[in-house]
């Protein structure tokens, strides 16, 4: 029966109905319901590993074990994956290799907008995409085929639009598992020492030449000739935005995006006026159909930033839009997302703006903490390089106490571990700090070796980071409770002042993990009488409390003896709170109190 | 409603208020009408507060899950200062629905800036199909407030004309089966407005 699935959620099924056997991924938005859902399926395995380069390997491994393994990732993750990714483009895979990469484009959840293609072209890896679920379901079979027609690993690309968006798709029984190619030992393709790999090169090259000829005629390249005005060559979730602004055109819609069908690109070419390729982020398209010699218009129209949508595409063509302009609309305050009321990272963070030394951020849901009215963490660059670059900056500066490294539990594992075993190698005086919340939090409470739960719900060994940071010979190690100030704040002084690397461990549960296991507190209330209007309570930026001007409440509902002396009062929303307590430690009028106690 | 047109709703608030499950809910009742249907919002950082918006689009078929700016033909906003945002996806035919309620974002509860006044009068000056309710008050009248998203649910059918028994059937299957009666009143209650 027809049904609505995301993007993900098709992929998912597809690679069940090819009888994918074998998952291998570590989360990032859009890619993570990929293998989430696939794990659910009967009779596959999926995990989580701790990162994408791991995830590749581990499903190159399956796949040279025979089976069909695809290994997922969101478009940074690729860029960890990129080692093994251009020599197993050499070595081929035996059984079937996916690799699906989730692009970003208006980096939604992302901190960089690069475009996946240039790895399919770079690494010689064919690359199909999708434009929306139930080819998303059809594509990712269709990759496996290739990828066992070939012996090479194939991409499947996705953007956040076909990940998260929601179409109908007609879901189809699995295959009969498909026999398992038994793995030889075959030096000469899988020993990439230099006079082997010398002669893989040529495989790969023989190998895209027979895949530029299939391009030719693989049944996802579509022409759709509507009239000889104007033609638009495009791909993926653009050829949507495209097809809906510009019925009236023809279209030549690619399924496979590397490589290209240079024969059926020239007869489309030749078929329209005027030509354009439409495409998001880089001219991938663009560049190779100019060099075909095709005259051919694109980015000189279409911007290379932020994601399209139909308006996007017509705007960029006829020069106008559509958009409802009304001319009074006020000015609205920004809704940037905020750590959640009881959120672990609060407490720390609070501290480490208060300390006046450089944070080196990482990325988790800890990386917000560099806005108003915390600021207590001072750079994002790629997971893993807070530990790295604290290093970095402490030899330079040469002290050990201007900078602190803060990485979450899930980033240390992903790729903090050997940059904290540097520090101790190269005798760094930096503080390392892991905000330990037990869980991968921004990207939806993922389990990871530190939480002691695989991605199939089995109990496991958990990894325990005191004796982890020891073997590695960080000496100072010490546990901390983030949701009390004082000791964060002795303790990471201690630690700025002493000798060599140290490493804390905060560690408190995440605000959503608790609640799941319902072991919150007792919500907070401001009792108005003890309020003085100090806006103390308001410097940890919890959304449930809020300041409110008198001339905003209603009259009566405070005192007018207080209208004198302060000119609003904090409240906190109780629906909201749960009892964290980091803002009662700050209230020096103690009017911070449990709602139960005032009951 | 004909089937030729592609309708275009958009679902709009802050993270946290069951948006996604409501246009979720709203995308299916389309598909057993019989409609292609196509939705798109952005996950991840939803649950954290930010802003949150869903588009659905159903018809004969559908291409594109994102709508042009000006073509949408319902505002579902469930945060009355969410509504101005997504004003330039609109035009004067276009309906609203608004939830008269505020969720302060991080610079108003610090006090460095005012919630903005005079929505509701702003919105009713260049609109003319315009519905407001209390949704919050009035599922938990029903007995729950997280039913909210349903109350407005049922503000939004009385515009979008499909069969009560298609809305019936799938409210009922997307909640534990211990709420699906207080939901189906949460549904009507937002009906009647
Ligand atoms: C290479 C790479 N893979 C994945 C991601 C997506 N991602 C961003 S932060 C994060 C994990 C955050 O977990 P953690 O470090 O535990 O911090 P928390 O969010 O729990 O505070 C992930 C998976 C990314 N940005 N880069």
């Amino acid at each position: 029966m027809n049904q609505l699935m995301s993007g993900n959620e098709a992929i998912a099924r597809g690679a069940y109905e090819w009888g994918v056997s074998f998952a291998a991924a570590y989360p990032g938005t859009p890619s993570t319901e990929i293998t989430q859902e696939f794990s659910l399926y009967d009779g596959v395995y999926a995990e989580w590993s701790p990162n994408e380069k791991i995830a590749l390997e581990a499903a190159i491994g399956a796949a040279l074990a025979g089976a069909d393994a695809m290994a997922v990732m969101k478009h940074v993750g690729v860029n960890v994956a990129a080692d093994p990714l251009f020599t197993v483009s050499y070595t081929g895979t035996n059984g079937g290799l996916v690799i699906v990469a989730a692009d970003d484009p208006s980096m939604h959840s992302s901190q960089n907008e690069q475009d996946s293609r240039h790895y399919a072209r770079a690494a010689k890896i064919p690359m199909l995409e999708p434009a929306d679920s139930d080819e998303a379901r059809r594509f990712i079979k269709a990759a496996f085929a290739l990828s066992r027609q070939f012996d090479t690993p194939v991409f499947l690309r996705s953007t956040t639009r076909v990940s998260h968006s929601k179409s109908v798709v007609a879901p189809e029984e699995p295959n009969a598992r498909r026999e398992e190619r038994e793995y030889v030992k075959d030096p000469a393709k899988y020993v990439m020492v230099p006079g082997m790999a010398r002669g893989r090169r040529v495989v790969v090259e023989k190998r895209m030449s027979a895949l530029r000829e299939f391009a030719e005629s693989f049944d996802e390249n579509v022409m759709e000739l509507n009239g000889s005005e104007a033609g638009i060559i495009t791909a993926g979730m653009t050829y949507n935005y495209a097809r809906e602004a510009f019925p009236g055109y023809s279209f030549l819609k690619l399924g496979m995006v590397h490589p290209l069908p240079e024969k059926m690109i020239r007869e489309f070419a030749s078929k329209v006026k005027k030509l354009y390729v439409v495409e998001e982020l880089d001219p991938f398209i663009e560049e190779q159909v100019r060099a075909m010699g095709i005259d051919v218009t694109g980015k000189e129209l279409f911007p290379y930033n932020n994601e399209f949508d139909p308006g996007v595409v017509e705007r960029s063509i006829t020069g106008k839009s559509r958009a409802f302009d009304v001319p009074d609309l006020p000015g609205l305050p920004d809704r940037p997302p905020n750590l959640c009321p009881g959120c672990p990272h609060r407490g720390l963070f609070y501290v480490l703006g208060k300390l006046g030394v450089f944070v080196t951020g990482d990325i988790g849901c800890y990386t917000l903490s560099f806005m108003k009215p915390l600021e207590g963490l001072d750079s994002c660059i790629c997971m893993g390089a807070s530990i790295g670059m604290a290093h970095g900056m402490s030899k330079t500066l040469g002290r050990g106490d201007a900078v602190v490294g803060v990485i979450g539990d899930s980033t240390f594992v992903h790729s903090g571990i050997a940059s904290l075993l540097n520090l101790a190698y190269n005798r760094s005086n930096a503080v390392i700090v892991i905000c330990d919340n037990r869980t991968t939090a921004m990207t939806g409470m993922q389990d990871h070796p530190g939480t002691g739960v695989t991605l199939q719900g089995q109990a496991t060994k958990k990894l325990d980071f005191e004796a982890l940071a020891h073997a590695l010979g960080i000496d100072n190690v010490r546990v901390i409770n983030p949701f009390d100030l004082k000791e964060t704040r002795t303790v990471l002084k201690e630690e700025l002042a002493s000798d060599g690397p140290s490493l804390v461990i905060a560690r408190g549960a995440c605000a959503l993990l608790k609640s799941k296991e319902s072991q919150g507190k007792p919500p907070l209330m401001v009792d108005v009488d003890r309020c003085i209007g100090c806006k103390l309570c308001l410097d940890v930026g919890c959304p449930a409390i809020s300041w409110r001007p008198f001339d905003s409440l209603p009259h009566g509902s405070t005192e007018g003896k207080k209208r004198k002396r302060q000119e609003g009062i904090a409240l906190i929303d109780v629906s909201l709170c749960n009892g964290c307590g980091v803002c009662q430690q700050l209230c020096k009028t103690g009017a911070i109190i449990e709602v139960e106690a005032n009951e | 409603m004909s089937n030729e047109k592609v309708h275009t709703i958009l679902f709009v608030g802050v993270g946290g208020q069951g948006i996604i499950l409501a246009s979720d809910i709203f995308s299916e009742v389309m598909l057993r009408a019989g409609f292609d249907v196509k939705k798109s919002e952005v996950h991840g950082m939803a649950q954290r507060g930010g802003c949150v918006s869903s588009h659905v689009r159903y018809g004969e078929k559908v291409y594109s899950p994102l709508a042009n700016k000006g073509d949408v033909d319902i505002l579902v906003s469930f945060e009355r200062m969410e509504t101005l945002r997504y004003i330039d996806y609109l035009n004067a035919e276009s309906a609203v629905v608004i939830n008269d309620e505020e969720v302060f974002p991080p610079s108003v509860n610090l006090g460095d800036e005012p919630y903005p006044e005079d929505i509701i009068t702003f919105v009713q000056r260049h609109f003319h199909r315009v519905k407001i309710l209390k949704a919050t008050d009035m599922a938990r009248n029903a007995g729950d407030a997280r039913m909210a998203n349903t109350v407005m649910l049922g503000a939004l059918s009385a515009f979008s004309g499909v069969n009560d028994s298609y809305w019936k059937d799938v409210l009922r299957e997307a909640l534990p089966e211990r709420l699906a009666s207080n939901n189906i009143e949460a549904f009507e209650s937002g009906r009647r407005i």
